[in-house]
């Protein structure tokens, strides 16, 4: 047997003992995800202990360092962890922009002070993180951020509003971009990390038309920061900034995915349709719809494999998490379009029980933001068409 | 293993691609069809194909073959797609080897192969949409059988020294069981291919089987059993028209990408305009998700993997959405000269319709997927 034949055996019998078997039932609400943070209320035991037990192993991050809290396993390992959870459906037992977001940035540009700080945290879900980038003026055109941090001593005085943070209303500290220079747009940014619970932070959540707040609007008014609390150097935040967008167009991109196993869509329009004689969904147009859906949903499968693979190896274009951002959330929203039309009228309710309180409509609207944030689809096919294609600027 | 190129099929891949690029580019197609061409394509060519060893890629080394898999079929494959190359690759190296393989016809017919003598063609087809139903019969007949029916879109049948026919011994048109395949030789009595030109050039044969007389030994794998070895032809087939489609859609989208970095209009390279730009980089999406769908499906194949076959009509499918795509831009971005003979372009429309529906085209794989998943 080879080392890898090995792992994956040791892996399937420790997965199979230590995994509780709530955690391996399908996520039915918000309340089965777990972010982890100061104020994290588990909402039930076996989430905790699973939390608790893989970060044990570090298999939060199971390609982190273990000096770090990871679990440090190579590529093939980590991707034989996922087969084996995903064989059980095991839940995730962490999500976290630390994990998604911060950490691969920390990684490569934090000093070792810093990663040592704040990566162990994150593993473990101690430290819940929120991404403060986007502006009421800076939206596509990021780089035009205008919130300030001015030097004082050791310490910047940061002021300025940030919008479309996600969970900053539950999250602990915050990964921020801030303007230290005016000399250069993008030459004149800094990338800062700050508590949450420092004087001056405010946030006001945003209703959404899904009427979920998952976004706030931040207020800065003279909050007080270390320089050392500074990742990379300054006005060099727009090399983290980038770096990081990558891994969110990533982490985005696998909402195309769907689940394993049982698929929601094709069983939920069986449930309300109904198959005819000759074992057809009998409505055969929106049969069609879906099956051609399915193609490319399952074609983007290999392909997030792919991508993965080749970006593990260092193969894969530095522009890809933008193509891969693109495909998976345009994916995302005709997934959405899909289960409403199969849903009909009662995918419509809004409150009711039956409808797990407009479960399915509310996540329908939610997808729509997809394919704005973390750069619009429009912004994500310009990067393709000059960074892959080389197409002449305009 | 990662779904990407190992060393061994990069090297073969960057062979491939000169080796086709310099003895067949379009301009290849373009002189046979200039010509008239009778085969509808270069036998010197085929030769040359097995001197390079590209015909015993699926064709075991205990055989005098090079003993590889569905990628390296497909590495070519892609190539020949890219220059529109015409050649009996696909139905010869790989559909029918790979019916053939570990059966007594091996001996017979593999030899021709390696040495780019033999071509075989593949007599599957019964209606102008490729589908499951088998109405051709087969009689038992003394010691062997007599064919009955009729094919059609088998691509070489006029020229090919060996027809591979899937004909019915038991049961009803649409059963799965009671299918045989069986190798015919094209010339046995009462066989008749008459070859018609197709819209990309290459030669298709409707073919008759009027009581067509085979020996026993004709038969494929197991009578009645048909199916296992003609679901073998089909996977391989499928995979390997991916492949040859996704080259085809590369090469439109390089040409038209080319176009696009040189062509001024208003005093201005046009791929500067935001409108082309976002449909170049949509097709690259396309694309990249077809070339993921193509390569997990050959290594699936490769591994013998139970879940080979839906990987292949994922791909099949796909690449019949990404191409069909990337020719439609190519010509609508080319603008006038797209609609031109003189200019390439066009050929490369042409090619993918045909490969489009070889095997099954999108709505027919879509309707598969649907099927097996229980909708």
């Amino acid at each position: 047997m080879s080392d890898l034949d090995t792992f994956r055996a040791d892996t399937r019998a420790w997965l199979e003992a230590n995994c509780p078997p709530e955690m391996r039932e399908p996520v039915r609400s918000d309340a089965d995800i777990c972010w982890g943070g100061r104020n994290f209320q588990p909402s039930s035991p076996a989430q905790k202990q699973w939390l608790d037990r893989m970060a044990e192993r570090g298999w939060t991050v199971p390609d982190w360092p273990t000096e770090y809290g990871g679990g440090g396993l190579s590529a093939e390992q980590t991707k034989i962890l996922r087969q084996e959870m995903a064989a059980i459906r095991a839940r995730n037992p962490l999500n976290s922009f630390g994990i998604s977001m911060l950490g691969p940035a920390l990684l490569k540009y934090g000093t070792k002070a810093q990663k040592l700080e704040h990566l162990p945290p994150i593993a473990r879900g101690e430290i819940r993180w929120c991404q403060g980038y986007s502006e009421p003026n800076a939206g596509s055109d990021l780089a035009g951020l205008q919130t300030s941090a001015v030097p004082d001593g050791d310490d910047y005085i940061v002021n300025g509003q940030k919008v479309w943070t996600s969970y900053a209303d539950k999250a602990d500290w915050i990964f921020c971009l801030v303007r230290t220079s005016r000399e250069s747009k993008q030459g004149g940014i800094s990338f800062l990390l700050f508590d949450m619970e420092t004087a001056g932070v405010s946030t006001k959540p945003i209703l959404l038309i899904s009427g979920y707040s998952p976004f706030c609007e931040t207020f800065f008014d003279d909050v007080r920061v270390p320089k050392a609390n500074r990742i990379h150097d300054e006005n060099k935040g727009w090399d983290v900034a980038k770096y990081l967008l990558g891994h969110e167009r990533e982490m985005i991109s696998g909402m195309g995915l769907g689940g394993r196993g049982a698929n929601p869509l094709v069983a939920g329009a069986i449930a309300t349709i109904g198959l005819d004689a000759d074992g057809r969904l009998a409505d055969p147009l929106l049969r069609a719809s879906i099956a051609l859906f399915e193609v490319r949903a399952q074609a983007f499968g290999a392909m997030s494999e792919r991508f993965i693979d080749e970006l593990k190896a260092g193969r894969a274009h530095p522009a890809q998490p933008s193509m891969m951002k693109y495909y998976g959330t345009e994916l995302n929203k005709t997934r959405h379009e899909l289960v409403m039309a199969a849903g009909g009228s009662d995918a419509l309710e809004w409150e009711s029980e039956r409808s797990n309180g407009g479960a399915v409509s509310r996540g329908w609207l939610r997808t729509k933001g997809n394919s704005i944030e973390g750069g619009t689809s429009e912004i994500q096919l310009n990067i393709i068409a000059k960074r892959i294609l080389e197409l002449p600027g305009a | 293993m990662p779904l990407f190129l190992n060393d061994e099929q990069q090297m073969l891949h960057d062979t491939a691609k000169d080796f086709v690029a310099e003895h067949a580019p379009v301009s290849h197609l373009r002189g046979l069809r200039d010509a008239n061409d009778p085969t509808g394509f270069s036998r010197d060519l085929w030769k040359s194909f097995a001197e390079m060893g590209f015909t015993g890629i699926l064709i075991g080394e205990n055989a005098g073959g090079l003993g590889l898999g569905h990628v390296e079929a497909g590495v070519v494959l892609e190539e020949i797609g890219r220059n529109l190359t015409p050649s009996p690759f696909l139905t010869t190296a790989v559909a029918a080897v790979e019916a053939l393989k570990n059966t007594p016809h091996a001996d017979r017919w593999f030899p021709g192969i390696l040495a780019g003598d033999t071509v075989a063609a593949l007599a599957v087809d019964e209606r102008a949409k490729h589908g499951d139903a088998v109405s051709t019969r087969a009689e038992r007949a003394g010691n062997g059988f007599r064919l009955t029916g009729a094919k059609q879109f088998v691509t070489h049948g006029h020229v090919a020294d060996l027809l591979l026919v899937a004909a019915r011994t038991a049961g009803g048109d649409h059963d799965s069981d009671g299918v045989t395949l069986f190798a015919v030789p094209r010339d046995a009595a009462g066989l008749t291919a008459t070859p018609e030109r197709l819209a990309d050039a290459s030669i298709a044969a409707r073919v008759t089987l009027e009581g067509v007389t085979v020996d026993a030994d004709a038969v494929i794998g197991e009578v009645d059993a048909g199916r296992e070895p003609l679901d073998r032809l089909l996977r391989a087939g499928r995979a390997g028209a991916s492949a040859e489609m996704l080259g085809v859609a590369a090469g439109a989208a390089d040409m038209t990408l080319s176009y696009l970095k040189q062509r001024k209009q208003f005093g201005t390279l046009i791929g500067s305009y935001q409108a082309l730009q976002h449909r170049a980089a949509h097709l690259y999406s396309e694309t990249e998700v077809a070339r993921a769908a193509v390569l997990k499906a050959q290594q699936l194949l490769d591994a013998g993997s139970p879940h080979a076959d839906t990987a292949v009509s994922v791909a099949k499918a796909q690449t019949g959405l990404a191409t069909t795509l990337a020719v439609q831009e190519g010509v609508q971005m080319h603008g006038g000269i797209g609609m031109t003979d003189e200019y390439d372009i066009g050929f490369f429309m042409k090619r993918a319709r045909v490969l489009a529906e070889m095997f099954g085209d999108t709505n027919y794989h879509a309707d598969r997927l649907a099927r097996a998943a229980g909708y």
